[in-house]
């Protein structure tokens, strides 16, 4: 993604870390945990504009930023599953309309107790009336209005509608905990493992540990960040020892020093999906049979080894693999023939078709071109049209009728609520079904995890046959670090807890 | 004299003020502005609406270009769409390190630049002169980028005698930082303006005044310093001129590859982030620069030049 937009990429990924504990990072020569030191990470910057503000984190550093000085009341696991975090339980209500949360017993980082007004305060700067901050329409669910503290460690939200799965909200992109009444960050104030010590926008962050975090003190002293834009740039930087860890590689690097023994490169697993997508309302994909032609002409093999350069998994067009509540249905292969013949029967022999993609991130066009090669052996013709990468994303939602699609990893319940619902401001396959709707409904309206899975699994099928998203791969997302750098977990996908966990790393 | 300087300066003034109303235009012809940018990937549309207006962006080109210039001639160059932070102190902050290299890649530009002229120029055709003319070439063609890539692999990464970029250090305090990037810098303009002093120099030898220097008697050392020298710089204080600009607007590629927080990088943060004010703000800057050392140039040229001490 070294390309991907940079305000853009805003995938919400995760790791798994209290039930399975923090992995070591594979492959480490560092050792046994040990505490001291510096640990200077390396990330590509938002200019001279970056401020240290949580609730308006957007860019992968600015991330790591907000997570070392903040916490949420949840964060999500390695497989899209929330974690308790600043929440200590949650518990609903039987009609899922009122939650309790229990906070834990910690402190800010001015000695201040977390309280249960500090949570409200939060969400309300969050989801101000014509703000637009990045957790807002996720936690606009809540009615803060009739939300309240029962004591100063129970929050008792009221939510506008049942939500079984309110914890993913608790744990959605940017909505961290701060003091109340705070209005200034130029000297930030928050729960988390480290305490700012300078922040220098646009280049470098430094931070000390915050020997008293709830999760167990940071091994190292200090934490700095500063900003590399050019990928070459931080790998040089990796290998003259001026940082000990740097965020997005390419391929290309990974496998130049991986064997040199000189670096430590971690393959960061599900949390980059490839697809495209389909606008199901309206000709020529307004017909299921060409849907399927789609589905069975794509060679997933095939757009792994080249637009991935076999990086990743193949995808079963679902999105979310490993994900919780992710279907496994039977692996979906290229079947030529029967592409042949659900294209005849669309009545769609010969037709062409255009096919949008961009440069807005790392594959996307190399992903268009391949499969309008793979659609030609079926009789069709994508014509494949390079968009501008700037305003990509919002000109496919608007008009097209075929695209390149990219998503950051999200849970399920995410996905059908932002993109497939009728009420969805980004649908981007124009999936508009009552009764999808209703499943999705009910799943949210349930506390039977099972019943859940199994609504979930229905609605999937549902877009398995013929829906208008083809996910045909998920990519790895590449970090790097130092020979002597310990403790970095390798399966969190980019955003996910357990990414650029920072407090759980050591330097030997 | 005063004439020909009141006449350049508001030359000078016309065309920053177009370059500012071009810089504008274009910004404008780009496909989506700040508000898209800021949205990101799968904006809700109802989010860019919201951000449009409250950046102002919703408001006519015209009237939009009209209050900035407002505020401009009153010295105010507004905020940044992308943050809090006003334009002079995004453009401020940057600035330091810029100038720093450019200063000191231009201080060392001049000596050296002059001195492998002249000692190319002592004998024409010389084996020195040969050897001094091909190298020159053969690195005025290599472009920086690939100068940058090459030097930081074999004498940062393999030898490990500098470092490798300015990652996290702050640049006057560690002069080891500036190394590579300084030579980065100096490398080609060293070879066109040593090459302009030998051409001049070469010239200036064989022109009748130093012939007759040569026949009172003079030392050779005193005709070449005293007498060829300063005819041979016009041309190449004109070169020098185009080259400070250079570097003061140009240095984007060497601030990338080492990580350099200066104008070269504000500039690219601020097309990608459509942050209209702030290029606005660098191109005020970047052309004002290009116009005062062309006038600079243009004054100096004439007080070294003989023929034109004439028309004064």
């Amino acid at each position: 993604m070294q390309n991907l937009n940079r305000r853009g990429f805003l995938g919400l990924t995760a790791g798994a870390v209290l039930l399975t504990g923090c992995a070591p990072g594979g492959g480490s020569t560092a050792g046994a945990p040990k505490p001291g030191g510096r640990l200077r990470a390396a990330f590509s910057g938002g200019g001279a504009a970056e401020v240290l503000d949580p609730h308006e984190t957007d860019l992968y550093i600015e991330i790591a930023r907000a997570k070392a000085l903040y916490d949420k009341l949840a964060d999500y696991g390695s497989d899209m599953s929330p974690q308790p975090r600043l929440a200590e339980r949650w518990e609903p209500s039987a009609d899922l309309l009122t939650w309790r949360i229990t906070l834990r017993q910690t402190n800010f980082h001015d000695e201040r107790p977390l309280r249960a007004a500090d949570v409200l305060a939060s969400y309300a700067r969050i989801t101000e009336p014509g703000g637009s901050r990045r957790a807002k329409s996720t936690l606009s669910v809540i009615d803060l209005a009739n939300s309240r503290a029962i004591d100063d460690r129970t929050v008792e939200f009221r939510l506008k509608r049942p939500y079984a799965e309110f914890p993913n909200a608790l744990a959605t992109l940017g909505a961290y905990i701060i003091p109340e009444g705070t209005t200034d960050f130029t000297k930030p104030i928050g729960t988390g493992p480290f305490k700012l010590v300078s922040f220098e926008p646009g280049r470098s962050f430094l931070a000390a540990r915050n020997p008293q975090y709830f999760d167990g003190a940071p091994l190292v002293d200090e934490l700095q960040i500063v900003v590399t834009n050019d990928e070459a740039a931080r790998v040089n930087a990796l290998l003259g020892k001026q940082i000990d860890y740097a965020h997005d590689l390419t391929l290309t690097s990974a496998r130049t020093y991986e064997s040199s023994g000189q670096l430590q490169v971690h393959r960061l697993p599900l949390g980059n999906f490839h697809g495209l997508a389909m606008k199901v309302d309206r000709p020529p994909f307004d017909r299921p049979e060409l849907r399927q032609a789609m589905f069975h002409l794509i060679d997933r093999e095939e757009l792994l080894r080249s637009v991935l350069q076999g990086s990743g998994q193949i995808g079963n067009d679902l999105y979310g693999k490993g994900y919780r509540y992710y279907a496994e249905l039977p692996q979906r292969r290229q079947d030529l023939e029967r592409a042949r013949a659900l294209v005849k029967q669309a009545g769609a022999e010969g037709m062409t078709i255009d096919f949008n993609t961009s440069d807005a991130s790392t594959g996307l066009k190399e992903a268009a071109m391949a499969i309008s090669d793979q659609a030609r052996e079926v009789g069709l013709n994508l014509n494949v049209r390079l968009g501008n990468k700037d305003t990509y994303w919002s000109d496919i939602n608007k008009s097209g009728v075929l695209a390149s699609y990219r998503s950051g990893g999200m849970p399920l319940d995410s996905h059908f609520s932002q993109r497939l619902l009728s009420s969805s401001t980004t649908n981007n396959t124009a999936w508009r079904r009552p009764e999808f709707d209703a499943l999705y409904d009910e799943a949210q309206s349930t506390l039977d995890e099972s019943r859940r899975a199994e609504l979930y699994r229905r609605m999937q099928e549902q877009l398995f046959h013929e829906g208008g998203f083809v996910w045909w791969g998920v990519s790895d997302w590449i970090v790097a670090s130092a020979a002597n750098v310990g403790g970095v977990d390798d399966r969190a996908p980019a955003n996910t807890l357990d990414w650029a966990r920072f407090d759980k790393v050591w330097l030997a | 004299m005063t004439h020909y300087l009141l006449r350049r300066v508001l030359l000078g003034v016309v065309q920053v003020f177009l370059v500012v109303v071009g810089i504008f235009l274009l910004t404008e012809a780009l496909p989506g502005d700040a508000a898209v940018t800021i949205a990101g990937d799968n904006p809700d549309p109802a989010v860019i609406a919201g951000l449009r207006e409250q950046l102002g962006l919703d408001r006519p080109i015209w009237q939009r270009f009209a209050d900035w210039l407002l505020a401009a001639a009153q010295g105010d160059l507004g905020t940044s769409l992308a943050g809090p932070r006003s334009v002079a102190a995004v453009i401020g902050s940057a600035a330091g390190p810029t100038l720093l290299l450019a200063c000191l890649a231009l201080v060392l530009l001049v000596p050296l630049s002059t001195g492998v002229g002249m000692l190319a120029a002592r004998r024409e055709g010389g084996r020195l002169d040969r050897m001094i003319t091909s190298t020159t070439l053969g690195l005025y063609a290599a472009p920086e980028f690939a100068m940058a890539i090459l030097l930081v692999t074999v004498f940062a990464v393999q030898l490990g005698w500098f470092p490798p970029t300015a990652v996290g250090g702050s640049l006057p305090s560690r002069p080891d930082l500036l190394v590579l990037p300084v030579v980065v810098l100096l490398l080609r303009p060293i070879c066109s303006l040593s090459r302009l002093v030998r051409a001049g120099m070469i010239e200036a030898q064989r022109s009748p005044y130093v012939q007759h220097a040569r026949r009172l008697g003079f030392s050779p050392a005193r005709i070449r310093f005293a007498h060829a020298l300063p005819n041979a710089a016009a041309p190449a204080v004109q070169q020098l001129a185009r080259t400070a600009d250079w570097l003061i607007g140009g240095v984007i590629v060497v601030e990338a590859i080492f990580v350099i927080p200066g104008l070269g990088t504000t500039l690219l943060e601020a097309v990608s982030a459509r942050d209209l004010p702030v290029l606005q703000g660098l191109a005020l800057v970047f052309a004002s620069t290009t116009v005062l050392v062309n006038l600079g140039a243009d004054v100096a040229a004439r007080i070294l030049s003989p023929t034109a001490e004439a028309h004064r």
